[in-house]
Order: structure tokens, then sequence, then C-alpha cells
């Protein structure tokens, strides 16, 4: 009994620490390859004076933001305006919990994975509202209400997409469902739901309020959207909520899309061997997706993006989860033998 | 001190229990609508843990996404754009709050009435059945809706599509002059229409013009 308790206690605080200390490093580089990618297709540079080829650029940064004054505006509500970056962070890290890292390694292996973790994403959308509101600004206001509509008009594409997911495995788990992708690249569910991994992963961009759609931020309409108050530690806390998110999705997509820690490579050698390596690279690509979109592509108009949302996507998940059930009802190989 | 996890469960259990009726109290009770939308987020919150405790962990998790992740966000929205005036005290006191106590005492009797005599016998007295580890409630819980419950099930997801479709007629109006775009329209355009290519030579640059300019100079 005490055993079972010092393990909750201990146990899952090592891991815990070790992976959020890993996203928020992770986090840290992103911003620097980012620049990097970005300022590569641009034909700049990039950060290139701190440390060696601009290494130290994140920690510089880190700093220059923590050590920044936390500006109140004139009548803002002073605890909300301080709460929304935590409850944006503090959701964006919880979706890690049932992500499994490798066969066994994963924090809690909730039966109701798939579920968690989209309860989870949803729940961002409130630190943007509340920081909206608690700004008590026109521009954080309006910034606030097209991220909202905007996420919670996603939201519903990318739980159509899961379901096809799990129409596809028979299961909520994470782990599962990565196992249920078994026997090489053929069997990763990227084939027989190739719509719906499309419709995932934009819908994911649509969600983290990232290039193309980032209206929520528009500079050129509303300064900043949401955040354009916040300056100092409260701003780096969005930040890392956001960049936790791009993760979150491009691991997700990953897990479900592309066989989580199994290697595309068929044979017994020891690059077929499943590991994480193969996990964090297949994340990478779509991390890298997001900066390349930021890259080349011009802002959508909104009603483009809400006509994407609902009239496009919405649809279009709903047929392909009729003819997922049906491929699975009839056994069609090679997913569902 | 040696804490047993029953122990430890029931602490959990009260200590929810408490933030669950504190916040659900607080919703009513405070003055400010935005606070009283996010309390009532709270106490969505804490019921879920309640029901976590009970091993419901797919309502729990779903009552979060649905209510909070969705409801709540539209209610926020809504409030948001209101321009909710704050009542003040007196003008509280003096509109419903007879006839609402008199409603709540009612309800409370209704209540207890209820639990404590016609159904005190089917309250389980004795310990929540465990089920073992790997037990999927999810599983269950579809295997009941689409089987037993299949016909209640269905017509509540008629009725709530028919909500969907009576929301949106009744919130739709066409009035005239009203501009709308056409997507298919507005791929569908042919670019060789609209704009001319002009090939024109090209001009001396700027840079040149500096150096000649500097060369005259020296």
């Amino acid at each position: 009994m005490i055993e079972t308790l010092k393990f909750l206690i201990f146990d899952n605080l090592i891991y815990i620490l070790a992976i959020v200390i890993g996203v928020i490093l992770t986090v840290a580089y992103l911003t620097y390859f980012e620049r990097k990618v970005i300022a590569f297709m641009h034909a700049r540079m990039g950060p290139n004076r701190v440390g060696p080829w601009g290494l130290l650029q994140p920690f510089a940064d880190v700093l220059k933001l923590l050590t920044k004054e936390i500006i109140f505006p004139k009548n803002a509500n002073k605890f909300l305006f301080l709460i929304a970056p935590i409850i944006t962070l503090a959701t964006a890290f919880a979706a890690w919990a049932v992500v499994p890292f490798q066969d066994g390694w994963v924090l809690a292996d909730i039966n109701a994975g798939l579920v968690y973790v989209l309860a989870m994403t949803s729940l961002g959308v409130y630190g943007v509202i509340i920081a909206g509101w608690a700004s008590n600004s026109k521009y954080a206001l309006l910034g606030a209400l097209r991220s909202a509509a905007q996420i919670v008009s996603y939201e519903i594409a990318m739980g159509f997409a899961l379901v096809g997911v799990l129409v596809a495995a028979g299961t909520l788990n994470l782990s599962d469902i990565v196992r249920a992708q078994e026997g090489g690249i053929v069997n990763w569910y990227v084939w027989p739901l190739f719509p719906l991994f499309i419709i995932y992963y934009i819908s994911g961009v649509a969600e983290t309020n990232r290039a193309p759609f980032d209206v929520a931020e528009g500079e050129s309409e509303i300064v900043a959207g949401f955040h354009v108050e916040y300056s100092g530690a409260a701003f780096a806390l969005f930040f890392l909520g956001e960049y936790a998110n791009m993760i979150i999705i491009s691991a997700l997509t990953a897990i479900m899309f592309l066989g989580g820690w199994f290697s595309p490579f068929p044979g017994d050698s020891w690059i077929a061997q499943p590991s994480i390596f193969w996990f964090l690279a297949k994340t990478s690509i779509f991390l890298y997706a997001f900066f390349w979109f930021r890259a080349s592509l011009p802002r959508y108009r909104y009603d483009q993006i809400m006509r994407l949302g609902w009239k496009v996507f919405i649809p279009i998940t709903i047929v392909w989860i009729m003819v997922v059930a049906v491929m699975k009802v009839y056994h069609i190989g090679p997913w569902w033998n | 001190m040696i804490i047993s996890p029953e122990l430890f469960q029931q602490i959990i259990f009260y200590v929810f229990a408490t933030f669950t009726v504190g916040s659900a109290m607080a919703v009513v009770s405070v003055k400010n609508t935005i606070y009283s939308a996010l309390f009532l987020v709270l106490c969505f919150f804490n019921t879920a843990v309640l029901w976590l405790l009970i091993e419901a962990e797919f309502l729990a998790i779903t009552l979060v996404l649905v209510y909070v992740g969705a409801v709540m966000v539209l209610f926020l929205f809504v409030v948001m754009m209101l321009d909710v005036k704050q009542l003040k005290a007196s003008q509280l006191k003096q509109s419903y709050t007879k006839a609402a106590l008199l409603i709540a005492a009612a309800m409370l009797v209704e209540l207890m009435m209820l639990f404590a005599y016609k159904l005190s016998g089917q309250i389980p007295t004795n310990e929540l059945v465990r089920q073992e580890q790997g037990y999927s409630n999810v599983a269950e819980v579809g295997m009941e809706l689409f089987t037993k419950y299949v016909y209640p099930f269905e017509i509540a997801a008629v009725i709530l599509l028919v909500a969907i479709v009576a929301a949106i007629m009744l919130t739709m109006r066409k009035r005239d002059g009203n501009k709308q775009m056409d997507a298919a329209k507005q791929i569908n355009i042919n670019p060789a229409e609209r704009m001319r290519v002009v090939s024109m030579p090209a001009e001396k640059g700027q840079s040149q013009v500096h150096e000649q300019n500097r060369g005259e100079d020296s």
C-alpha cells in the first residue's frame, strides 16, 4: 500500500520532470530551428551571434524575457490576466501525459487516451479567451474572439479525424493505436486514412494559430491579437504554450498516422528496430512543415478559414469515417486482415 | 504519519466535493458574469474528478471535452459580447429572492423524500465494484449504447440534429444587398481576363547611376 503511494508520487514526479524539461528544451531549440529554417528560405543568415552558430540564442531570448517587467494594463483584471498564460501552458503540458514515446514509455497509459488529448488541447482556448478579456484592450479581445472561433471550428474536424483513427484501430489507447500499425510502412494508417491525415494536420496548424491560419495574431490588423498586452515572463509562457502545442500536434500525427515508434524499413537489421528515434524523427518532419508553411504561405482571409473548416473538412471527414468503417468490416488488407 | 490508500481516496473525494459545491454556489452568487461562467467551468472540472474516483474515466474526460471544451467556450463568448450591467445588492434583494427560496426549499424536500424513502433500498451500501487493471469502460459504454439503448440514443441524436438545423435556419436571414462571396466563382477565374503581362526593356539599375555620378565627381 505504502509502496504504491510512494511509486505514485516519486516515480511519476521524475517522469513528469523528464517530460516537461524535455519539452521546454525542445521548445527552446525549436525557436532557433524555426528562425534558421525561415532565414534559409528567405536567403538570410538567421541568428548567428550568440554562441557558436548562434546556438545560445534561445537562452539569450529566455533571459531577456524573464528579466523584463510584466506590465499590467489599466483596469485589467489582474488575477485573470496572470492566470491566462498559466492555463495555456498547463493544458499544453498536460496533454503530454498520455503520449507514448516508445513501447511502454508512457506516463499514463489510460484507455481513453485519445479523448483525453482532445479534451486537453481544447482547453487551451480558455487561456486565449481569458487573456483577451482580462487585458481590457479592444485588440486583445478581437484577437481572442477570432482565435476562439477558429479553435472551436477546427476542433470538430480534428475530432472527426480522430474518430476515423478510433474506428480503424478499435481502441482509444494511444499505445494500442501504434501497436495496431505494426508490420512495416504499408501498415501505417496514413494510407487508408490519407484524407483524415491531411485534415488532422491542417486542423492542427489552425488549432495552434500558426501561419497561414494566424489571423488571431494578424500583426497588420490587430497588432498581435490576444497577447498584445503581455510582456516579459507572462508573454514567454504564451510562447512556450504555443510551441508545446505545435510539438504535441506533430507527435500525435506521428503516433496516429505514421506508426509512432515503428521503423519504416523492413528486415531485421539495426535500422529496422522500433525505437524512440523513429518517433522523434517523424515528429520532426511535421515540426519542419510548420515552419515551411510559415515561410511560404500568405495568411488566409478569415471567411476562407471558416469555409475551409466547416464546409470542406467536416463533410470530408464524415464521408471518410464511413469509408473506413466499410473497409474495416470487409477486412480490407493489409490493415484489417 | 501513514496514510492508507482508502483514506487518501476519502481525502481526495472530500476536497473535490467541497470544491464542487463551493464553485456551484459561487456560480449563482458572484456578481461578475465572466466569473460566474468560469466558476461553472471549475465546477465541471471537480465533478469530472469525482467521476474519475468511481472509475468512470471515459465519462469524466467526455464531460471536460464537451462541456468545458465546447459548451462553456460558447457561453464565455456570448457573455463577453453582451454588455451586462453589474447588479447592485439592493436590486438583487427585492426581485425574486422569496420565490427562489421557496422553490429551492421545495426541491430540497422533494429530493430528501426521494432518496430517504423511495430509493433508499436501491442505493448501494457496499463497496464500489472495482474492475481489474486493463478493464476498458469505453468499450462497455459503446456496447451498451449501441445494443441495449440504441433507440433512445438514436432519438437523442436526431433531436440534436434537428436543433442544430433549426438554430441555423432561425438565425440565417436572406436580405437584399447582402454581399456574399462565392468561393467556386473566385477560384474559377481566368487570370488572362483580368490582367495583362507587359514586357518592357530593363531599366538601368539605380546603383549603376550612382557609380557613374561618383565617377564624374572625382
